[in-house]
């Protein structure tokens, strides 16, 4: 299961963290469903770690894998 | 499920029965696809059902008997198809070429003798089994007898292809057989392993065979072994005299004797299916219109036309009385049989996807394939036992149930919870029980009701508004409904376990089922008994739709029948009403595991009748809303809403209005009547909100509440962990108040904020993702 870059869009790090001011940058995510893990390339506040998903991977791939794993 | 209930479950379902007419043809010629190919005018199609079963095709197509007939269900509506006609023409196409299949080849030696029917067919099909095969014939050529006798019916070229794709399998052929000499039968034996006699060309008196009173030899069917060791024979009479189908059949049955016979197999074990057989197979007669059987024009039989308009009088015999009715059988395409093993797959896989989740989950439990079913086959049943086995051993998907047990645990919670007696009582005679869907529906129609009950009858009527549990037994959550249970039995045990007026069907069935002790009335019942007049007289005819929890309480049905034709509003029924009725698709949670088909569901039911329809359920009435069919609860009529117009076009509030309308009831309920106040609304409840049409049209699709969105902004701006935009100012932030991640885009305007977007998933970032 990938989940990689490409869900990533440029548009995406135009987001900053209001926490720090940062803007976004793509950065490997752990995720976790139902006892599985999975290292993604996800936008992040490269200082305080403040993770962003996009509605687009919410309802797309994310809830693909997390239809398989429920599955499983 | 183990396998011993899995068997019991598929055998339940006859769907797979032979029809009739395979069952009756010694054979089992099927002639339910004869006819489905042959009104498709497909007459290859034809040909290969035939060449499945049916030995020497162009010969037995021409001359059957077809005893088959007289089991055909087109009998009883018409008469029975003339399925031998239908054979005849369709062997007078052109035979289709087919690829001979590879031929084993064995060593053993079978002699067959006399070139009837039988013996033909037996020739066949040990040939094609690999034995080596000599005919004896006592004639000048194979099959003179057969030749002389069907003649008429049988053109030679018909016959010469016949034979001739049996020397192509290597049968030898020996003609001028001393058959009469004595001692032949000996010898014979003696030069081979095998030897099966066609009776029906021939009967040397002077064999040594046992002979029955008729004077012919025994070899009683379909083992068809004569009293000597490795004789078997056929051609004998069928039940009715001589039949030609059933001396092939002999040929065949004889044929796979010997085949056991020499594998040291016993020959009589497991024949049950050769020859004619009972079928459980159920076909429905109803509104089949009875049909004469097409005359053919010329004595000889059917031109195509006519063949493919007596095949087009087939019913097609199947079963599928509850995949005719219900929406959710007939999606997953199949029927239970089929159902019931994949779900004993389902529950027996170790590793890998399991296919059926969706279908396990996705049945609304209603009980309407147990009622249609000739065999009572109860899907609820099964997907409820399987759900319940899947919740115990971890298995049940997360997001199948959520939303409605989330639902159930606010309806079990502070905001709704609820019982005491009337005010100024200190006991009650007994306890208006509205449900929590009625509540979340028309709240205002449960205070006027409560109202009205207090009015009118004596000794106090408690109120207690909770959930009955039912979407935990839905769910199969065994452990969530016990609680559920419990939690309102101390409710109703602490106001004196007074006897209950249900307004909803659903939860009286599962204080029937789980608390049997609790003594329950419809309030439909207590409305006649206490007069209630109609107050907003509906413009009749109403349709009414009967909910199906109310299935088996016929008592139920027609009480509200009773009140609702006293006040003279005229109904109509469906269909499928009364005992027949149909789930709104919210039953069972199908809602909330497969909305597209509850959709379809509720759609189709709408669509039974033009009128507007009348039910006594809140939900069925909300879902029939929601689909835009006209709707009335049967409280409107009653109890209308003070300034409503058009009570069946009022729309049905969404998921977030359902919570709203709980807490509200009771906050106001416990203000007005018992003078207290309800419990402090937790801080994020505080956060207001602005959210256009189309924002909550789609948070109402992907059941997002307006209380996550206000944790979601009321955690964000308390800690500031929110994302912003540049260009649009937008913020986005995301909370997880339970196993469901929801983010949410949004931006402050005045005292509240107004939300842009709004999304959920499941996944979790792991916590310590710091850079
Ligand atoms: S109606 Fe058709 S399918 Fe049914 S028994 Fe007769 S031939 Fe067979
Ligand atoms: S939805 Fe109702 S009729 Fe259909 S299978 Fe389930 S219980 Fe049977
Ligand atoms: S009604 Fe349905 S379950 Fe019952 S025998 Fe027919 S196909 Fe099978
Ligand atoms: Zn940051």
């Amino acid at each position: 299961m990938s989940m990689n870059t490409e869900n990533i869009r440029p548009g995406d790090l135009e987001w900053t963290c209001c926490n720090c001011g940062r803007k976004l940058e793509p950065a490997p995510v752990v995720v976790e469903y139902l006892g599985n893990e999975f290292t993604a390339e996800l936008p992040r506040c490269p200082s305080c770690g403040l993770v962003m998903i996009t509605e687009e991977l919410a309802l797309g791939k994310m809830a693909e894998v997390e239809h398989i794993l429920e599955d499983k | 499920m183990e396998q011993n209930e899995l068997r019991q479950w598929e055998s339940r379902c006859i769907e797979e029965q032979a029809p009739w007419c395979a069952a009756a043809c010694p054979l089992h010629v099927d002639a339910r696809s004869l006819c489905a190919r042959t009104a498709a005018g497909d007459w290859a199609g034809a040909w290969q059902v035939l060449l499945r079963t049916m030995p020497l095709p162009g010969v037995l197509g021409r001359i059957c008997d077809a005893p088959c007939r007289e089991r055909c269900k087109r009998g009883e509506a018409g008469e029975a198809i003339a399925i031998h006609l239908l054979e005849r023409a369709c062997v007078g196409h052109a035979r289709p070429r087919r690829k001979p299949a590879p031929v084993p080849s064995k060593p053993q030696r079978i002699m067959v003798v006399g070139s009837g029917l039988s013996g033909l067919s037996a020739a066949g099909e040990l040939a094609r089994k690999g034995y080596q095969v000599t005919v004896h014939e006592p004639g000048e050529s194979l099959a003179q007898g057969l030749r002389e006798q069907y003649a008429a019916q049988v053109p030679d070229e018909a016959l010469d292809l016949e034979l001739d794709l049996l020397l192509k399998l290597k049968i030898k052929v020996e003609t001028r057989a001393p058959v009469d000499e004595p001692g032949f039968l000996d010898r014979m034996l003696e030069s081979c392993d095998g030897v099966f006699l066609s009776l029906d060309a021939l009967d040397p008196e002077g064999w040594p065979l046992e002979r029955g009173e008729d004077g012919r030899p025994v070899a009683a069917w379909p083992v068809q072994a004569t009293a000597r060791e490795g004789v078997f024979a056929g051609g004998l009479s069928g039940p009715d005299g001589f039949s030609p189908v059933w001396a092939a059949a002999q040929g065949r049955w004889g044929a796979a004797s010997l085949d056991r016979w020499l594998q040291g197999v016993s020959p009589g074990a497991a024949r049950e299916k050769d020859g004619p057989f009972e079928t459980r197979l159920y076909i429905s007669l109803k509104g089949v219109e009875p049909l004469p059987k097409v005359q053919p024009a010329e004595p000889e039989g059917y031109d195509d036309q006519e063949a493919i308009q007596e095949a087009g009088r087939c019913l097609q015999c199947h079963c599928l009385e509850c995949v005719k009715v219900c929406p959710y059988l007939e999606s997953f395409g199949a029927y239970p049989k089929k159902y019931a093993r994949e779900i004993y797959n389902n529950q027996s896989i170790v590793m890998g996807a399991r296919q059926a989740n969706k279908l396990i989950n996705s049945c609304s439990l209603c009980g309407l394939c147990e009622t249609v079913c000739p065999e009572d086959f109860a899907m609820q049943d099964l997907c409820l036992t399987v759900r319940r086995d899947m919740v115990q051993k971890g298995k049940m998907p997360p997001s199948a149930h959520e939303f409605a047990l989330l639902d159930m645990e606010f309806s079990l919670g502070q905001e709704f919870r609820l019982a005491k007696h009337q005010p100024g009582h200190e006991a009650s005679a007994a306890l208006f029980y509205p449900g929590c869907q009625l509540a979340a529906s028309a709240p205002s129609q449960v205070r006027a009701v409560y109202g009205h009950l207090c009015a009118s009858l004596q000794g106090g009527v408690g109120l207690m508004l909770a959930c009955c549990g039912a979407p935990a037994f839905w769910a199969g959550q065994e452990a969530k409904l016990a609680s559920a249970l419990e939690a309102w039995r101390a409710g109703w045990e602490a106001l004196g376990s007074p006897p209950l007026i249900m307004a909803c069907s659903s939860c009286a069935e599962v204080f029937r089922r789980h608390l049997p002790e609790v003594e329950q009335r419809f309030l439909w019942e207590v409305l006649a008994e206490t007069g209630m007049e109609i107050k907003a007289p509906a413009n009749g005819p109403l349709a009414m739709h009967d909910p199906c929890t109310t299935r088996h309480h016929a008592d139920i049905q027609q009480t509200v029948r009773g009140v609702v034709g006293r006040a003279g509003v005229e109904l109509e029924e469906l269909r499928l009403g009364r005992e027949l009725t149909e789930c709104c698709g919210y039953g069972g949670l199908m809602s909330t595991a497969n909305p597209e088909l509850a959709q379809e569901v509720i759609t189709r039911r709408g669509g039974q009748s033009q009128r507007d329809y009348l039910a006594y359920c809140a939900v069925c009435r909300d879902r029939l809303a929601q689909v835009g069919k006209r709707a009335l609860h049967a409280l409107d009529l009653f109890f209308p809403v003070p300034g409503e117009e058009d009570p069946a076009a009022r729309p049905s509030p969404g998921w977030s209005q359902r919570r709203e309308n709980r807490a509200r009831l009771k906050a106001e309920l416990l203000r007005d009547l018992w003078g207290e106040e309800a419990p402090a609304m937790q801080a994020h409840r505080q956060v207001e909100l602005l959210i256009a049409p189309e924002v909550a049209e789609l948070m109402e699709r992907r059941r997002i509440l307006i209380e996550d969105i206000q944790k979601v902004i009321f955690e964000a701006e308390a800690q500031g962990n929110k994302l912003c935009h540049p260009q649009t100012g937008h913020f986005l932030a995301s909370f997880r108040p339970y196993k469901a991640v929801f983010w949410v885009e949004y931006t402050p305007e005045g005292e509240g904020f107004r939300v842009h977007n709004a999304y959920a998933h499941r996944m979790k970032v792991k916590v310590g993702a710091k850079p």
